[in-house]
C-alpha cells in the first residue's frame, strides 16, 4: 500500500505548490544549460561555415571573433601562391545596428567572397547572391522577409535569401552581404579613431582595402604546418588552425558563459535541495503522529523511509518534468536560442534524483526518531 | 474455552531519571492475564499504568524482571526494536485515547494497511478489512476518512485496524476517555465482546468508573505498585 501517495492525494495544495516552484527552478537550470548549448552552436556556428583549414589574422590577434583584426584584402593572393594551399577568401565581420520597422535590430554582418571559401551558405528559402552590390542573405530570426529592402548605413539593400539558422557568438543573427559592400558598411559603422588607427597601421602596405580575416583552404591537410609556418613570417599576420581558432573561440566566448552558468547552476540547484529538504521536513512533522502510530502498530522502518523517500523523489520528479515542459513551451519566447541536448536532460535528472535523496535525508532521520509511545499519549 | 495465559510479568520494575528527579513507575510488578479476559488497570495519575501498558506493549523497556507473550520471554532475549516492532505486528493490537487513524487514508484502508503489512494481498486485505468494519458495525463508513468520523465511529474503526492481525492481546490506554458514557459503554461491550469470540487478553487503562463494570477483573496501580487484585 503506498502510503506517500495516499498522503500527497489527501492534501495535495502544498506539494503541488511545490512542485510548481521547483518545476520553475529546474526550468531555469534548463534553460541556462540550454543557452550554454546554444551559445556553443551559435559561436561554433561560425566556423562550421567558413570550413576554414586556416585562419589568417592581424599580428598578434587571435582570430577575427576574439579580437578585431586588419589585414589587406589581397593578403589572400599573396598566400593563394603558397605551395599546398587550394584556395583562399576574404571575410568582414561587423556587427550592426539598424532601423527596421520601427525598432532598433541588431545583425551581424557577414561580408564574403562568393565562390570563394568563406562565401559558401546554405540557404532556406529564396537564392545565392548574384549582383556584385546591395543584395543580402539573411538568417530568418532578423525577421527580414525576402524581397524586402532594408537601410544598412547609408544603402538599402534587398534581401535575395534566407539563411539556415545562422548567428555570431554574441547571439545576433546574420546577414551575409558581398565583400565590397561589407567593406563600405564596416567604415561607416566604425567609430572613426578606430579607422584612423587601422589606416595608420597598415599604411607600409599602402591600403585601405581592408578585410578582418583571410581563410585558407588546403588541397593537403598535411601542409598545414608548413603553411602557418610561412604565414608567421610575415609580421604584420598570424596564423592558426581551424581546431585552433575554435578553441580559442571556445574558451573566450564559451567558458566565461561556462563559468557563470554553472555558477547559476549550481546555486539553483542548491536552492532546490533546500527546498525539498524543508518541504519534506515540514511534511514530516506534519505527520509526526502517524508515524508514531504506524511505528506502535508494529510497521517496519522500511515503511517509514520509503514514506518520506518517495515523496521527496516524487517532488523531485514531478518539478522536473513540469520544468522541462514548461521550458520547452518558453522556448520561442526566448531572445537567445535554446537547444535541448538529451545528454544534459539525462544528467539534470540525475542530480534532481540525488538531490532529492540528499534532500529526504532529514526528513527521514526525523522520521526514524520519533518515539513510538508518542502516538500514545494524547 | 481454555483460557491459556498469555501476559505473564514477573518482579517488574521500572524507574525513570537518575539521582533526586528518579521516579519509580513500577515496583515489582507481577501478574499473569488470560486470553478472553478484559482487565481494568486502574489508578491515580502518575501511578505507572501507562508505564505497565508500554512495557507489555514492547515499548518501554524495563529495568528489572521479566514479561513473557504468548510464551516469548521479550527483552530479555536480545530483541532488537525491529523484532519487537514485527512481535507487535504479531501480536498486539492497540487502542488508543484518540483513535490515531492515519488522516490520509479512508476507514478501510486504515484496517487494511495492517493486513498488507502482514503479507496479504491487496483484496484480502480489502475483504478482511471490510469483515471487520463489519463485524463493529461501521462497514457503512468504510469510505469515509478518520477526518469525517464522529468519535464513535472512529474508536470503532480504530477498534477494527488494532483486530486486524487476530491479536492475541489487545492494549487500551483509556480508549473511552473522549467519548461519552453512553459510546463508552457501547466500545467497552464491543470490546467485551471480541475478548470472548476473538480469545483475546484486553488490558484497559482507565479512569472513568462508569466502565469498570465491564471489567472481568481489575489491577489497581498505587505509587508503581500492584495493590489487592479485586474481581468486578
Ligand atoms: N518517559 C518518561 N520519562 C520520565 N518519567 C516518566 C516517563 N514516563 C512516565 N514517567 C513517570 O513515571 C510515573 C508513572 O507514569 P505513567 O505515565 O505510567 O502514569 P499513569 O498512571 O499512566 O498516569 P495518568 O493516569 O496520568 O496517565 C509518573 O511519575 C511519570 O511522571
Ligand atoms: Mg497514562
Amino acid at each position: 500500500m503506498n502510503l506517500a501517495w495516499r498522503d500527497i492525494r489527501h492534501s495535495p495544495g502544498r506539494f503541488l505548490l511545490t512542485c510548481l516552484g521547483l518545476s520553475l527552478l529546474l526550468g531555469v537550470v534548463m534553460g541556462m544549460t540550454a543557452i550554454y548549448r546554444g551559445l556553443v552552436a551559435e559561436a561554433l556556428g561560425l566556423l562550421d561555415v567558413a570550413q576554414a583549414d586556416i585562419w589568417v589574422v592581424e599580428g598578434g590577434k587571435r582570430g577575427p571573433f576574439a579580437e578585431s583584426s586588419r589585414i589587406p584584402r589581397d593578403t589572400r593572393d599573396a598566400i593563394l601562391a603558397h605551395w599546398g594551399v587550394a584556395a583562399t577568401g576574404a571575410l568582414v565581420y561587423q556587427s550592426v545596428e539598424i532601423p527596421h520597422r520601427g525598432k532598433i535590430l541588431r545583425v551581424f554582418v557577414i561580408g564574403a567572397e562568393m565562390g570563394r571559401p568563406g562565401g559558401e551558405f546554405e540557404l532556406a528559402d529564396g537564392r545565392h547572391i548574384l549582383k556584385s552590390r546591395y543584395e543580402l542573405l539573411a538568417d530568418p530570426r532578423t525577421g527580414l522577409d525576402l524581397g524586402e529592402q532594408v537601410r544598412i548605413g547609408r544603402n538599402d539593400f534587398t534581401v535575395v535569401g534566407l539563411l539556415k539558422e545562422l548567428s555570431s557568438s554574441g547571439g545576433d543573427p546574420v546577414v551575409v552581404m558581398t565583400l565590397r559592400d561589407a567593406q563600405i558598411v564596416q567604415s561607416q559603422f566604425d567609430p572613426p579613431a578606430v579607422h584612423r588607427d587601422a589606416a595608420r597601421q597598415t599604411s607600409a602596405v599602402g591600403a585601405t582595402d581592408l578585410v578582418n580575416a583571410v581563410i585558407v583552404r588546403l588541397a593537403d591537410a598535411s601542409a598545414a604546418e608548413d603553411v602557418i609556418a610561412s604565414i608567421r613570417r610575415w609580421k604584420h599576420l598570424s596564423a592558426m588552425s581551424g581546431p585552433e581558432q575554435e578553441a580559442i573561440l571556445t574558451r573566450s566566448v564559451v567558458d566565461r558563459a561556462r563559468k557563470q552558468i554553472g555558477m547559476f547552476t549550481a546555486i539553483l540547484l542548491v536552492v532546490t535541495t533546500v527546498v525539498i529538504g524543508l518541504i519534506i521536513y515540514t511534511m514530516t512533522l506534519d505527520k509526526k503522529k502517524a508515524i508514531a502510530t504506524l511505528k506502535l502498530i508494529g510497521a517496519p522502518d522500511s515503511v517509514i523511509v520509503k514514506l518520506v523517500l518517495e515523496q521527496a523523489l516524487a517532488l523531485g520528479g514531478i518539478g522536473f518534468i513540469l520544468g522541462a515542459t514548461l521550458i520547452r513551451l518558453a522556448k520561442d519566447y526566448f531572445p537567445r536560442r535554446l537547444v535541448f541536448e538529451t545528454s544534459d536532460t539525462v544528467l539534470l535528472f540525475g542530480v534532481v534524483t540525488a538531490v532529492a535523496l540528499l534532500a529526504s535525508v532529514i526528513g527521514i532521520r526525523t522520521a526514524l526518531k520519533i518515539d513510538p509511545a508518542s502516538a500514545l499519549s494524547g | 474455552m481454555a483460557h491459556a495465559p498469555v501476559i505473564e510479568i514477573e518482579h517488574l520494575s521500572k524507574s525513570f531519571g537518575a539521582g533526586e528527579a528518579r521516579v519509580t513507575a513500577l515496583a515489582d510488578v507481577d501478574v499473569t492475564i488470560s486470553t478472553g479476559e478484559v482487565v481494568g488497570l486502574i489508578g491515580p495519575s502518575g501511578s505507572g499504568k501507562s508505564t505497565l501498558l508500554n512495557c507489555i506493549g514492547c515499548i518501554t523497556e524495563p529495568d528489572a524482571g521479566a514479561i513473557r507473550l504468548a510464551g516469548r520471554e521479550i527483552y530479555a532475549n536480545g530483541y532488537t526494536t525491529a523484532d519487537l516492532r514485527r512481535l507487535r505486528l504479531e501480536l498486539i493490537g492497540f487502542i488508543f485515547q484518540s483513535h490515531n487513524l492515519l488522516p490520509f487514508m479512508p476507514a478501510w484502508e486504515n484496517v487494511a494497511l495492517v493486513c498488507s503489512m502482514l503479507g496479504l494481498s491487496m483484496p484480502e486485505a480489502r475483504d478482511r478489512a471490510m469483515e471487520l468494519l463489519d463485524y463493529l458495525d461501521v462497514s457503512r463508513r468504510a469510505k469515509a476518512y478518520p477526518s469525517e468520523l464522529s468519535g464513535g465511529e472512529a474508536q470503532r474503526v480504530a477498534i477494527a485496524r488494532a483486530l486486524a492481525n487476530r491479536p492475541k492481546i489487545i492494549l487500551a490506554d483509556e480508549p473511552t476517555a473522549a467519548l461519552d458514557s453512553e459510546r463508552a459503554a457501547i466500545v467497552m461491550d464491543l470490546l467485551r465482546r471480541v475478548s470472548r469470540e476473538q480469545d483475546t487478553a484486553i488490558v484497559v487503562v482507565s479512569h472513568d468508573e462508569k466502565v469498570f463494570s465491564r471489567f472481568d477483573r481489575m489491577l489497581h496501580l498505587r505509587d508503581g505498585r500492584l495493590e489487592g487484585v479485586k474481581s468486578a
